[in-house]
């Protein structure tokens, strides 16, 4: 059994909530270059082109992308044969939390209540969820989600008989009404099938892929390509400006599901797509 | 006139905006704000609320300035202010009416507005500018002095005066009921 102390665990989200907020993923960087070089819209490229800017700039003088530096939703992969040591995963994670958005100038968004509404001052807790998995590492992978784009996110329970066809509109029905309020170009993260919970669950999840790369599954994969390309036939565009670039990515992860159900669960993400991982 | 166009083509905003300024502004028009800005989100605009329908004075004159949707991030030492981005503009619909009839003039967000809210930009001559959301970094680097003048206790979401130079935006719905989202949507659907 390897042991891990929370300490260490702390530490790694500190990290992370920190650089997830200053440094977008080069998978983001290239997204924007990629759509730069089909947009037609002239205020939709100006719009794509501040985006870099603000890429480079949160960078190197460390201001937040965004100034909503969102709700902290942390996936862990705890291995089996890992023991953690010193105290409570959860409290180490929300400690790593607290003391990012802390000493890291990070806005706190969280309110304690949500009849009450009083500031937790911190922007704990987080969001947590745990797989165990085989082995002995702990993989984090913590992601700052975006207060406007998660109010566009949606639920549907579709019928068998609806099908693939059904959850392809789904998709698309989302994006259209998620519009300009979500700050498009947006990454979609689409959990098909489970329950009720682990259909969102996986709508999370899936906003973890890297933006750009071809899903696992040769039929899902061209399903989310087909998807995409209607999304950004919708108009909406960059901010909602007009354009052709409405998403960058529909992320699709399926899981089995009952014979009267076809949950699916779409998760809408803006441009300021900020996460990152580690593994200990 | 506050609204005036610079060789570049962009229009030049300074508040306290008249009735002829917001006629002057057109549904997609870029615009820089310069002067003031005020900042105001969910908590601020629920507090107002009472005091609008009980005649009570709101924390500043609304005549004539601009209400920015945004609660910046903290500012790090020898920083103005962190980043400073807008959020989204649906939300203060309920509050927005209101206060446009009290003579605010503009409002700075992102996201479709409600029909409530677009006609009674016609009614009262108001202007919704988008800014682009999601660049909070760049954008604060038009912010040269900041002041919290109310409501303290809501950190965040505290009412700010902002003093901006140049600060880029778009104009969304403007006072003659036009739309840059609906324009831009039928412009670039195929």
């Amino acid at each position: 059994m390897r042991e891990i102390h929370v300490s260490a665990i702390s530490d790694a989200v500190k990290k992370l909530c920190m650089e997830a907020n200053y440094d977008l993923e080069p998978d983001m960087l290239r997204a924007f270059d990629r759509a730069l070089t089909s947009e037609r819209s002239p205020a939709g490229r100006q719009v794509l082109e501040m985006l870099k800017d603000n890429a480079q700039l949160a960078r190197t003088r460390l201001i937040p992308y965004c100034q909503d530096t969102g709700f902290v939703v942390c996936f862990v992969e705890l291995g089996q044969d890992a023991h953690i040591t010193g105290g409570l995963l959860d409290d180490a994670i929300n400690e790593g939390v607290r003391q990012g958005y802390t000493e890291g100038y990070l806005r706190a968004s969280i309110v304690k209540s949500p009849f009450d509404r009083k500031n937790t001052g911190d922007n704990t807790p987080a969001v947590i969820h745990v797989d165990v998995v085989p082995g002995p590492q702990v993989k984090i992978m913590v992601m700052a989600k975006g207060g406007g784009c998660e109010n566009r996110s949606k639920y549907k329970m579709l019928t068998p008989a609806d099908g693939l066809e059904g959850v392809k509109d789904w998709i698309i029905e989302c994006v259209k009404t998620a519009g300009p309020d979500a700050c498009p170009p947006l990454i979609v993260g689409a959990g098909v099938g489970g329950t009720f919970e682990k259909a969102a669950i996986l709508s999370k999840k899936a906003l973890f892929r890297e933006i750009g790369s071809p899903n696992p599954d040769p039929a899902i994969d061209a399903i989310e390509k087909e998807v995409l390309e209607r999304a950004n036939r919708l108009g909406i565009g960059p901010q909602g400006y007009g354009g052709d670039t409405t998403a960058f990515a529909i992320h699709i992860v399926t899981y089995p599901c009952h014979i009267t159900s076809l949950p699916v669960a779409v998760t809408i993400e803006c441009h300021a797509h900020r996460h990152k991982e580690v593994t200990l | 006139m506050s609204v005036t166009t610079a060789a570049d083509g962009i229009k030049e905003v300074v508040p306290p905006l008249s009735d002829a300024d917001v006629e002057a502004l057109k549904a997609g028009d870029r615009v820089r704000i310069s002067g003031v800005l005020y900042t105001g989100r969910d908590a601020a605009h629920a507090r107002f609320l009472p005091l609008i329908e009980n005649d009570k004075p709101l924390p500043f004159d609304v005549k004539g300035q601009i209400i920015y949707y945004t609660g910046p991030s903290p500012a790090r030492p020898g920083m103005v202010i962190g980043s400073v981005g807008p959020t989204t503009g649906s939300r203060m619909d309920k509050y927005a009416p209101g206060l446009l009839a009290l003579g605010l003039k503009g409002m700075m967000g992102k996201g479709s507005r409600s029909r409530e809210v677009r006609e009674a930009l016609q009614k009262y001559k108001g202007i919704y500018f988008g800014a682009v959301g999601g660049a909070g970094a760049v954008l604060s680097q038009f912010v040269k002095k900041v002041e919290i003048i109310a409501y303290e206790d809501l950190g965040t979401e505290a009412i700010r005066r902002l003093e901006v130079e140049g600060f880029p935006a778009i104009v969304v719905n403007d006072c003659h009921g036009g739309d840059l989202y609906e324009d831009g949507m039928k412009q670039y659907a195929r």
